[in-house]
């Protein structure tokens, strides 16, 4: 058969399903064109609530990137509207010009609701659809700013327990009684709203939206009750409703939505659509779950397979972390209705179960929401219930009689059960893939992705491993190492020593790894061990380094690398700065830049210059600045006393000698330290792994500080009257830090395991140890402390950094 | 098949990469810890990452980048993630490593 052209209109969730089926089942039947009006591809949007809370980025939502739609031969027409669809010439009109299809996909998705109110038109005004939205409340998002989300529902809320979780004054206002008013009764909106009052969010229900006011911007919304809440960003999610624009200029079928038949086809035999934009048998659907299913449909008609869309009931969960509600199915009143209903006010629970002819028809749960996955099933398979009725409520491991035991409930769910809503992982699949040798949560997510993407349902997959496997599944309580092995950090360190263990495959051998070569995550954690304990027998295992280390430069997503000279104490003369200079024009630097730690970062170097770079550098007097090693970064310090007509101390030269004794040490994790010459703490030292204050008295050294993803004041260790006291202690300080902690924590995190008085008593007061720490220290400096550079800009190493073999040159001939 | 000699056996580290450069790109050839090499394209589907700087473990290399860790006898990615490097064949005579040309070649049309 010819290949067809296949022209999809809109890359989100249900239409990149639709292409992964395609492409998996057939990819030479189709040469697709894909369409964008986001300038970018498909991407996770129901874990668009998580990028806002900053649980997650951006990157890590993404289900296909340029290189997927690459390998599978996609077109991309991303950031392009489309303006017609021409169905007597079978072409669809681009902004950028035509494309004709022999089947055409509509994916248009909705468009959300603005409701016609003066100022709606303002700048600050927002709906909450996609990344840009996402990205505008971000950006918003300033500690004590003011936002109004207008809608209580699903999107509403997680859009303010995000903006509430960035810092901000977030106030929602629902038009009707109680929030979620189309998934929870009022009895289980109450309890919602008042978690969402106690962590600081203001509800205002039956609130009619008059106006948003403001000049030039949104500033604050008027209701139609008088009530006006001040706001610098307006979110509306009030509904959302199908985009069916494109598909009725087309003259295609349109209901509330484009109408689909079974097949997902449109009135126009060679048209399909998908997603939310469609109306099947009179019913939208907006939740992923049967979008899912309908890409699975539009995948097998389009390679002429017989199938039919059949949707099936779904459950709604809310993604606001510690929010912990669930409903499925019907829970309207009626007639012949009846519901069981149980509070525990106390506890903050809530349930209610909706029956009819001894059906299940709805269940709402709100604080305990274990058993919502097993209502489900009785909701999906119209159990007759009247038999279990009275104990119902109780959940599933009430029926039967077992009562105690906590794992009856999940071992009670029928096959079907849904047990991961984000991958429609069913209970059934996950005791399979068990069954065949998945013996671990990994080993689970990897080969049935449960559990893999919001990870709500953790626990439940680590019961289903508990039931299934008995008492040969241990849940876990320390984290092994990683997947190579049963063995925590601190068994592996203290084995490494006990045993006399000196070598990587020695490691493996007598701890019993579980694969051949170890992998990424164990690799360079066992090469710190070794190299820490056993600083003279050991040999340093390159190729066990990450990237950074075993090319002693920063790599840079585009495979290109940072060079960062050391400069002592962050002074630098002239003829360094020359250097530097003459260098970044020699190997076409694209970016200077002057880093946080008082130096400069050329970035952009291919490798195969590096090795020269660094001998030009070299030439000039200059070393390594391990900007990339688990290990001695930086040494910042003010001018001290100098210049400073405030400086106690020679906090320069202080910083000086702290970074010529420390450098070239590898640490678990990176050490950044700091001296500022008096309280004014210009150098910003009480924020770094190890910090000096001067006063006139002496020198307060502070440990534990931390400024990345946590920030954190360092804690006072000692005060000590002299420079060389002070330098004694960082040696035998740091040290202890190598000896003892796990690879990848930072000083901070160990001080936290280990307690500061056990720093104090063992490092400060004990001066016997202190000195055979400091000691130990050196011992290792002596091997250590050589500058890299020196060692591969060597001519015999440098061939090693270009390409073995290049036949381009061969090609040119 | 068209072998082509392209340098020493022990111009590859053990549990580590070199790579050959040609008009499409990179590719990249491994050596494990016993000796077989492996050439697979330096180019990881997720992200571009350059694998050769991956850490080689067993016959399985991860990218330097987002870890995502591929088979090195197939190019095919592990565990979850879902994607595929294109993989030539390659071989060891005397201590010499020899590549396909031919395969290298096609790779350049495509």
């Amino acid at each position: 058969m010819m290949t067809q052209k296949l022209v999809v209109i809109g890359a989100g969730m249900a239409s990149g399903r639709v292409l992964e089926h395609l492409l998996e089942t057939d990819p030479d039947a189709y040469d697709v064109t894909l369409f964008n009006a986001e300038a970018r591809g498909n991407y996770n949007r129901i874990m668009l609530s998580p990028v806002l809370s900053g649980e997650k980025t951006y990157d890590e939502i993404v289900t296909h990137d340029d290189a997927w739609y690459e390998t599978h031969r996609v077109t991309c027409r991303f950031g392009e509207h489309v303006t017609k669809i021409d169905r007597d010439r079978k072409v669809v009109i681009g902004q950028h010009g035509e494309v004709a299809y022999d089947k055409l996909l509509i994916a248009t998705g909705s468009a959300p609701f603005i409701i016609p109110v003066p100022g709606k038109d303002l700048p600050g005004v927002i709906t909450y659809r996609d990344l840009d939205d996402t990205n505008a409340m971000i950006a918003a998002a300033r500690p004590g700013a003011k936002a109004v989300v207008i809608g209580g529902g699903l999107l509403g809320l997680e859009a303010a327990a995000g903006m509430r979780k960035r810092g901000m004054e977030v106030t929602v206002i629902h038009l009707m009684g109680h929030l979620l008013d189309r998934q929870l009764d009022p009895a289980a909106g109450y309890l919602l709203k008042r978690e969402l009052e106690g962590r600081g969010i203001t509800v205002h229900c039956k609130g009619a939206t008059k106006a948003i006011l403001g000049e030039g911007k949104a500033e604050a919304v008027l209701l139609e009750d008088g009530t006006v809440y001040g706001a610098d960003l307006v979110v509306m999610a009030v509904g959302i409703r199908p985009e069916t624009r494109l598909a009725t200029d087309a003259h295609l079928e349109i209901g509330r939505g484009i109408v689909v038949s079974d097949q997902m086809v449109t009135s126009d035999p060679d048209i399909l659509a998908v997603g939310e934009c469609v109306e099947h048998n009179k019913q939208l659907f907006g939740l992923v779950a049967p979008l899912y299913d309908q890409a699975k449909i539009v995948a097998k008609t389009l390679l002429g397979e017989d199938a039919a869309f059949k949707p099936v009931q779904t459950a709604t969960k809310l993604k606001v972390t510690g929010c912990d509600l669930y409903s499925a199915g019907d829970f309207a009143d009626g007639e012949a209705r009846e519901d069981i209903v149980f509070r525990d006010p106390g506890r903050g629970i809530y349930k209610r179960l909706v029956i009819e002819n001894d059906r299940l028809v709805g269940a709402v749960m709100y604080g305990d929401t274990g058993d919502g996955p097993w209502f489900f099933g009785l909701i999906k398979d119209a159990t007759d219930i009247s038999d279990m009725r009275d104990t119902l409520i109780f959940g599933s491991n009430f029926q039967g009689g077992a009562a105690s035991d906590p794992l009856a409930a999940v071992a009670a769910l029928p096959p079907e059960a849904e047990i991961c809503g984000c991958n429609g992982v069913s209970k059934g699949k996950i005791v399979t893939a068990i069954a065949g040798g998945a013996t671990s949560l990994d080993l689970v997510r990897a080969q049935t992705k449960a559990s893999s993407s919001c990870g709500t349902c953790t626990g439940l997959v680590e019961q289903l491993l508990a039931a299934t496997l008995g008492d040969s599944f241990v849940l876990p309580t320390a984290q092994p190492m990683c997947k190579c092995t049963d063995h925590t950090h601190e068994d592996v360190r203290r084995l490494i020593k006990a045993k006399g263990l000196k070598s990587i495959p020695a490691v493996m051998q007598e701890l019993g790894w579980k694969t051949a070569g170890g992998c990424a995550s164990c690799r360079p954690a066992l090469n710190y061990y070794l190299l820490a304990d056993w600083p003279l027998e050991y040999q340093d295992d390159r190729q066990s380094r990450f990237v950074n280390e075993r090319n002693h430069a920063n790599i840079q997503k585009d495979g290109t690398y940072s060079v960062v000279p050391r400069m002592w104490g962050g002074v630098t003369t002239p003829a360094e700065l020359r250097a530097i200079a003459d260098a970044a024009d020699k190997y076409n630097v694209p970016m200077v830049k002057v880093t946080g730690g008082q130096r400069i970062d050329l970035l952009g170097v291919k490798k195969a210059d590096l090795p020269a770079m660094w001998a030009d550098l070299n030439d000039a007097g200059m070393v390594s600045g391990h900007a990339y090693s688990k290990g001695l970064r930086t040494v910042k310090t003010c001018v001290g006393t100098e210049f400073c007509r405030f400086g106690t101390q020679d906090s320069t030269g202080l910083g000086i000698k702290l970074e010529k004794l420390l450098w070239g040490s590898w640490t678990p994790h990176k050490v950044k330290l700091a001296v500022s010459g008096c309280p004014r703490n210009c150098a910003e030292a009480t924020c770094k792994d190890i910090g000096v204050i001067c006063v006139d008295s002496g020198y307060e050294i502070s440990v534990a500080g931390a400024a990345g993803m946590e920030v954190k004041e360092t804690e006072l260790l000692c005060k000590v009257a002299t420079e060389d006291e002070a330098l004694e202690i960082f040696a035998a300080f740091t040290q202890a830090y190598r000896e003892n902690a796990r690879y990848l924590h930072r000083i901070y995190k160990w001080v936290a395991k280990v307690g500061l008085d056990w720093c104090k008593a063992t490092i400060v007061d004990d001066l016997e140890n202190r000195r055979a720490l400091y000691d130990r220290f050196m011992l290792s400096q002596s091997v250590y402390q050589k500058d890299p550079w020196a060692e591969h800009a060597r001519p015999a190493e440098r061939p090693q950094w270009g390409p073995m073999a290049d036949f381009t040159l061969e090609a040119a001939e | 098949m068209s072998w082509t000699d392209i340098g020493a056996l022990n111009d590859i580290p053990r549990q580590g990469a070199r790579v050959i450069k040609t008009h499409a790109g990179c590719v990249a050839l491994f050596r494990t810890a016993d000796d077989r090499v492996f050439a697979l394209n330096d180019q990881c589907p997720h992200k571009g990452g350059p694998l050769s700087e991956g850490i080689v473990h067993g016959t399985s290399v991860t990218c330097p980048l987002h870890n995502w860790v591929f088979d090195l006898n197939t190019g095919a990615a592990q565990g979850a993630d879902v994607g595929q490097v294109a993989s030539y064949d390659v071989r060891i005579d005397g201590g010499r490593v020899l590549i396909d040309a031919a395969q290298l070649v096609a790779r350049k049309a495509a």
